[in-house]
């Protein structure tokens, strides 16, 4: 931890920003379980020191592609809860006006170049993003987060492959949370560190502890300067850890009760506080009025998400295409 | 008769073929200790060990290749994809290699092989884990396609799948799992190819197949009250297609309306309607009707999914159109 390297108004930025993916996601699982919400739904919870270290690394004109997991991926990159739950609820405010739902949430102008259903889909899509980057001469880099499991996807190898033989502007951010839905990444890859890999494409790989924000955060932070520089991807494999099941309902038998506690007990949010009162940044009660305030902050939303309307029946048959969306669609 | 769900229908038949040929084997994502996602391999792997059930990893295109090749060794794959939409990652091994190993080697190997992939609308999960794709595997040489509707043809239709020597697309639809219906205690296949008359009737053919069977009944039914004689004829096999079942319940009605979850613009529904102008057009006496999704893609929010696909009073109101009502 290094609070104290990165200084108080970082410190407290993250901690407010980690708190409001926490507390957007158990929102979102509550909800789900109340049966107020439908569809399906991954939360991160456990991941957001990932989510937001990541995000914070970049500035906010490079770009991400999110995953199935991305609530958190979003709201670090700028997504207005808001927008987003009202997303969730299948309402004409959300991001994608009710279309996409939980597992599409997309904004291009805050560089979300949308969250995927299909695993290992959205990494291809930030190396074209990055490849866009190169070629039009910009400085931006776009990062990729995907899971453990989706780095066994062709499209995870042939990205990098790619994007280190073209030099992208590129991340290739690895949440490793131990588990593709019930299966345990030791069961499918037989080596320790999927960060390994990148030597085989003689790119950078790092592992990083995923629950320590200013890691996470440096990591990132580094690898967009050489993609800035021209110097290539990186690889960075965040070895962290989702606290619910695989979706909300998953009965998780794949998993014991130990592991989640061992786990649990390395919040990267009690951590993150432990470091700002340890360095005077912040008292105890402030550090509360934040949570307090991120908790509004969602209950608003979620207000605001109920009280929208649905689209009109008449939206089902918009954005097909750009273009002769009539004559396309009902012939 | 006892009365068990679609999915323990179809746990049943694998878990049969298991037991009866020990070259099946299962694979896919989390078919071991989660028993896969929809619970239908749970217990298998402690019955038969990991080489037989195996979890694989999030790679499709690698192990729908590789259940290819160990079919072409001898054995018996049948490989689970959590949705059909994931086809979408795998399209070379099942339509390049699976569908035409056989025919570019002049018949030296035979490719026995079963994919099991759940697909259809109606469960809120937008665009890219709803869709009906049955129609792109009909469309390739090679492959074989089924898609049940019951409890009692999933069993049978599936056993039969895995005794099948050619690679096999057995599509299931997600919302039919959990519906129950009667399959009795004793083994029995049904034979690929034969299409099954769920209801007789006179004055309209009514064609369909997975769910859109349970909805094509649920019309026959509020036909039936106003007079209106449907037969639901399912045709439970896409490829092999039952012709002689759809011709002799054409010259019985002389009407005929086919129903399809897909999307309407090139679903299987247009082959069969072409088919039926091809080979029946002396025995119509209106035109073939189509009742089908709408040419979208499937959108999450609950207030617009239920408007994509066909619902029983779509049917209704297809019939009564063809029958001049
Ligand atoms: C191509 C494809 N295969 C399978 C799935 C079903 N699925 C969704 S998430 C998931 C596990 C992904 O695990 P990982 O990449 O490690 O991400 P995590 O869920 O752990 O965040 C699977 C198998 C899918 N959506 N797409």
């Amino acid at each position: 931890m290094s609070a104290k390297k990165h200084g108080k108004e970082l410190s407290l930025k993250f901690y407010r920003e980690m708190s409001k993916v926490r507390a957007f996601d158990e929102k979102a699982s509550e909800l789900f379980t109340q049966a107020r919400m439908s569809g399906n739904i991954h939360t991160c919870i456990g991941q957001e020191a990932s989510n937001v270290g990541a995000c914070q690394g970049l500035r906010p004109t490079d770009f991400i592609t999110a995953t199935h997991r991305g609530h958190g991926q979003c709201i670090a990159k700028g997504g207005d809860v808001k927008l987003m739950f009202a997303e969730l609820f299948g309402k004409e405010t959300g991001y994608c006006h009710g279309k996409g739902g939980s597992m599409h949430i997309a904004n291009v102008g805050l560089g979300i170049l949308g969250a995927n259903g299909i695993v290992g889909a959205g990494i291809p899509i930030a190396g074209g993003s990055a490849l866009a980057s190169k070629i039009k001469g910009t400085d931006e880099v776009t990062l990729s987060f995907f899971g453990d499991a989706a780095s066994n996807q062709g499209t995870f190898h042939e990205t990098m492959n790619m994007a280190a033989a073209w030099h992208l502007p590129m991340i290739f951010m690895c949440e490793n949370n131990k588990y593709g839905v019930s299966v345990c990444i030791d069961r499918v890859t037989n080596t320790e560190d999927i960060a390994d890999r990148a030597k085989g494409y003689n790119i950078a790989g790092v592992v990083v502890d995923g629950n320590d924000v200013f890691a996470v955060y440096d990591a990132v932070q580094a690898a967009a300067e050489r993609a800035r520089k021209g110097e290539g991807p990186t690889l960075i494999e965040s070895k962290t850890y989702r606290w619910h099941g695989h979706y909300e309902g998953d009965p998780m038998v794949y998993r014991t009760k130990e592991e989640i506690n061992e786990w649990k007990a390395k919040d990267c949010i009690a951590r993150l506080r432990q470091d700002i009162l340890a360095n005077h940044f912040a008292t105890e009660e402030e550090l509360d009025k934040i949570q307090g305030e991120v908790k509004a902050e969602i209950e608003a939303a979620v207000k605001f998400a109920e009280e929208s309307p649905f689209p009109e029946a008449a939206e089902v048959t918009t954005d097909v295409y750009v273009t002769d969306n009539e004559r396309s669609v009902t012939r | 008769m006892r009365k068990i769900t679609y999915g323990k229908a179809i746990s049943e038949a694998m878990h049969e073929e298991m037991v009866r040929d020990e070259n099946v084997f299962i694979l896919g994502e989390d078919m071991g200790i989660m028993g896969s996602v929809f619970g239908l391999t749970k217990g298998f792997r402690d019955e038969f060990g990991e080489n037989r059930v195996i979890d694989t990893p999030i790679s499709e295109s690698g192990f729908i290749g590789m259940s290819v090749g160990a079919a072409i060794r001898g054995m018996r794959p049948v490989a689970e994809l959590m949705y059909v939409d994931f086809t979408s990652v795998c399209f070379d091994p099942i339509i390049n290699q699976a569908a035409k190993m056989r025919y570019m080697t002049g018949g030296q190997v035979k490719v026995p092989m079963v994919i099991r992939a759940p697909e259809g609308a109606g469960r809120r999960n937008a665009g890219q884990h709803s869709q009906s794709l049955e129609s792109l595997f009909t469309h390739i040489p090679g492959l074989k396609v089924v898609a049940p509707a019951t409890p009692y043809d999933a069993k049978g239709l599936l056993k039969a799948a895995i005794r099948d020597d050619d690679p096999i697309m057995f599509i299931e639809h997600k919302l039919l799992y959990a519906g129950k219906g009667e399959v009795p205690e004793e083994e029995y296949i049904i034979p690929l190819g034969k299409a099954d008359v769920k209801r007789a009737g006179k004055d309209v053919t009514i064609i369909a197949y997975s769910r859109q069977v349970t909805f094509a009944l649920q019309a026959a039914k509020e036909l039936a009250d106003e007079g209106i004689d449907a037969e639901v004829i399912d045709l439970r096999t896409l490829v092999p297609l039952d012709w002689e079942t759809i011709e002799a319940s054409i010259k019985k009605t002389h009407r005929v309306v086919i129903v399809q979850e897909a999307p309407k613009r090139c679903g299987y529904a247009g082959e069969i309607s072409a088919q039926i102008m091809e080979g029946a057009f002396d025995e119509l006496d209106a035109p073939v009707k189509r009742v089908a999704g709408l040419n979208v893609i499937p959108p999450f929010s609950p207030a617009l999914e239920d408007l994509i696909y066909p619902n029983p009073k779509d049917i209704v109101t297809g019939v009564k159109e063809i029958l001049g009502k």
